[in-house]
């Protein structure tokens, strides 16, 4: 890549992380996560050359969700878009912007008010294939139940070593004031919930939280006049694989993998530089996926890692130590700004209780849940 | 800092219908096809794919970027969808200029697709989902309600009169003709449109686009790629878009302030002082006729209130002084949302290169425009292309 100038996330703000939000309404989140990031990053809305919001139409229970975008963003009569995408997609646009050398800073929004969808299992069969695939009258865990059992029968996993990703990330949630789904489990305990769909238990899902998060990014050339502590996005990449159900492959993730392979080249660094990874448990089995696939660990070693304690916040390769979606709750398209946030905040030292031993290097990635196959993946450096 | 330039080096765009036989997803394969062969490349010699598409409820699918991406060549490569409404269009290659310009790609593949045929029986249904949900939705609105609204005010500031915005109709689908995607090619009178049926006073049924089916899709590339492909490449100079408030009831409707703003923005890139002697020939938006109107105005392409004095004079005509609309618009060609705005950056493009066949404009122009709108009437894109 033919690296024309560097960018830096300057600014973040977040909402807490809640199961409802009754009351606030989504535009207000997002409001108090504009207002805590231009704070952080110090600029004044109007310094702000580009937005970049990050929306699904149905998941937003609006047509257009661009719409209702550029008023709690300060963003009115600006340069303004959606990317109905994960928001670390959201985040290559803004990067993108800034190296063409036409904006100098964007900032990126993405919000979560999963607690106003009434009929998600309806939804999610709406992203199906309407000729092909659309018939499955089955929760939509199914599409994951079925790469679970591909996981389990190609490593020799067990259900037992994939419930030890749910203690763990909801321990680590104990000690985010933001996460809404902290808890002391035990393994028996997830085995022992209900079973949503062979062989994922209901305690392997990530529950739904709402909240917003915004990031102000800015061109390594302005930031002597911005307040904010710059965190350098030294690779970012996304990728999509197969969409229809009967094509993909079931094993692991090959759009992390191709996105992952995308972020370290530009970045020139190997995966075993990487401190502190935040990376998508939207399920348990795919924190594990998701590590091979990045390449954070050879194929199959995920799980020795793990039970080996060296995915805590005091191991070698601490994985998701906010509490990942399983702790914090799953956002949806603000998914990756959560990860983002997280990561910047550790590479900051600013992470409190649940701090990473001096990170250099960091890596968040997205997948944008059942039934893609699409993934984005971002390398932070300090 | 030098910005990187930006070429336009091939482009397709399907037949636009009322109800295409075809998914979205193959229509998508029909236009990439279509483009990758315009400048004879394979889809292994492009590095990304940006998708854009209007609503998912027109086809029903969620997360309609995903279900499309095969089809659009996105296997495997870097894929993202943009979206900003009825804009969406001339956002697309807006988007692809981002990919190509920073520097992070060599090529990019921008396809635009729309199937709204899908959405039984009109798909006039689905906008009722774009209003707030408290304060706009519980009076049941329709599109063309707030339009009417917007080209009644219009229509009263300057003085306009229904038989001046008539002539856009007229013009628009004479021109659409000539063109090989056309939906509604046709010759009409003014009085063939006063006395079509009234949808919502002052908009008439043949002043409004129809709802169409169809998908385009552009390649751009890096200016070293580019000669490799072609000795004709088209220039990306300028791009521009600006989003307004949300509380469209709170703005004065007569004038699309941002559309100025993405204009001035594209202009000052481009270097453009003077748009209205510069920009040779333009395809505002026209999903209504005034619309056509309200965007030269808005452009900085006609004086405030004066546009309507252009179309009578005959200066918007394909032979006239500043052709507007030489495709057909949307008023002729069809209305496939996303479709529609990339049809007209195409028709540019084409116009430039001097490929555009019977539409060709005369006096060999090297610098046009393109522009689409959306939102509530709200959002503005414009590209400024140069050969």
């Amino acid at each position: 890549m033919m690296r024309q100038r560097r960018v830096a996330v300057v600014g973040m703000g977040s909402t807490a992380f809640r199961s409802v939000t009754p009351d606030l309404s989504y535009r207000e989140l997002t409001h108090e996560a504009a207002v805590k990031a231009y704070h952080d990053a110090g600029v004044e809305p109007k310094q702000i050359d580009g937005f970049v919001s990050c929306a699904e139409d149905f998941l937003e229970g609006y047509s257009i969700a661009d719409e209702y975008i550029p008023d709690q963003l300060g963003a009115v009569l600006k340069p303004v878009q959606t990317v109905p995408g994960d928001a670390i997609q959201g985040m290559g646009t803004a990067l993108m912007m800034i190296m063409t050398g036409q904006f100098d800073i964007v900032a990126v929004q993405a919000m979560s008010k999963a607690s106003n969808m009434l009929t998600l299992n309806e939804m999610v069969n709406f992203a199906m294939d309407p000729i092909m695939n659309r018939m499955f009258p089955e929760i939509y865990h199914f599409v994951a139940a079925l790469e679970m059992n591909r996981y389990l029968h190609e490593t020799g996993v067990t259900k037992e070593q994939c419930a030890k990703v749910v203690v763990k990330n909801r321990m680590n949630a104990l000690k985010n004031p933001g996460a809404g789904h902290g808890a002391e489990l035990s393994v028996q305990t997830v085995l022992d919930s209900p079973v949503v769909s062979s062989p994922l238990n209901q305690l392997d899902i990530s529950e739904h939280s709402d909240g917003a998060v915004v990031m102000v990014l800015a061109a390594e050339d302005v930031l002597p006049s911005l307040s904010g502590d710059p965190v350098w996005i030294e690779g970012i990449g996304w990728s999509s694989e197969a969409v229809s159900l009967e094509s993909r492959d079931w094993s692991g993730s090959v759009s992390t993998g191709l996105a992952a392979k995308m972020a370290f080249k530009q970045a020139e660094i190997k995966p075993s530089d990487v401190d502190v990874a935040e990376i998508n448990d939207e399920y348990s089995f795919k924190e594990l996926v998701h590590m091979e696939s990045l390449g954070l660990c050879v194929p199959g070693e995920a799980v020795s890692l793990l039970e080996a304690g060296e995915t805590e916040v005091d191991g070698i390769m601490p994985i998701n130590p906010s509490g990942g979606a399983l702790g914090v709750g799953h956002l949806f398209e603000c998914s990756g700004a959560h990860k983002v946030a997280e990561i910047c905040t550790q590479l900051r030292g600013q992470a409190g209780t649940r701090q990473v031993k001096d990170p250099h290097v960091g890596i968040a990635q997205s997948w944008r849940g059942v039934p893609t196959t699409t993934s984005a993946v971002v390398i932070l450096a300090n | 800092m030098k910005k990187r330039r930006v070429a336009v080096i091939g482009a397709g765009i399907t037949k636009f219908v009322r109800r295409a036989q075809e998914t979205g997803k193959e229509l998508s394969f029909e236009a990439v096809r279509m483009a990758l062969d315009s400048c004879d490349m394979r889809m292994q010699d492009i590095d990304s794919v940006t998708m854009g598409t209007a609503p998912d409820a027109f086809d029903g699918v969620h997360m309609k970027g995903e279900y499309l991406s095969d089809g659009a060549g996105g296997f495997g490569k870097p894929y993202m969808r943009n979206f900003v409404g009825g804009g969406t269009g001339v956002f697309a290659p807006i988007h692809g200029w981002f990919h190509v310009a920073s520097g992070m790609f060599d090529t990019c593949m921008v396809v635009t697709s729309e199937k709204m045929s899908s959405c039984y029986p009109h798909p006039q249904a689905a906008f009722i989902t774009i209003f707030d949900h408290t304060t706009e939705q519980p009076l049941f609105p329709t599109l063309i309600w707030i339009f009417a609204m917007e080209m009644n005010r219009y229509m009263n500031t300057y003085g306009i009169t229904k038989e001046e915005i008539a002539q856009v109709s007229v013009q628009n689908k004479k021109n659409a003709i000539d063109h090989p995607s056309a939906q509604l090619g046709k010759e009409i009178t003014v009085d063939d449109v006063l006395n079509s049926p009234v949808m919502a006073w002052p908009v008439n049924r043949l002043d409004v686009s129809p709802a169409s089916d169809g998908a385009a899709a552009m390649i751009l590339a890096s200016e070293d790629v580019a000669y490799r492909y072609t000795d004709k490449p088209v220039w990306l100079d300028g791009v521009g878009f600006n989003l307004d408030t949300a509380y469209w009831a709170t703005r004065d409707l007569y004038y699309p302030r941002y559309v100025e703003k993405a204009a001035r923005m594209a202009y000052d890139m481009a270097g453009i002082k003077e748009p209205d002697r510069e920009i040779e020939i333009a395809e505002p938006y026209d999903p209504f006729s005034y619309k056509m109107l309200h965007h030269m105005e808005g452009l900085q392409l006609a004086p405030r209130g004066k546009a309507a004095e252009m179309v009578t004079s005959g200066a918007t005509a394909r032979d006239g002084d500043r052709p507007m609309c030489p495709s057909g618009g949307a008023l002729g060609v069809g209305n496939p949302i996303a479709a529609t705005g990339l049809m007209k950056v195409i028709e540019i493009f084409l116009q430039l290169r001097g490929e555009a066949g019977k539409r060709q404009v005369p006096g060999d122009p090297r610098c046009g425009l393109a522009q689409a709108w959306g939102d509530l009437m709200q959002v503005g894109t414009v590209v400024v292309m140069r050969r």
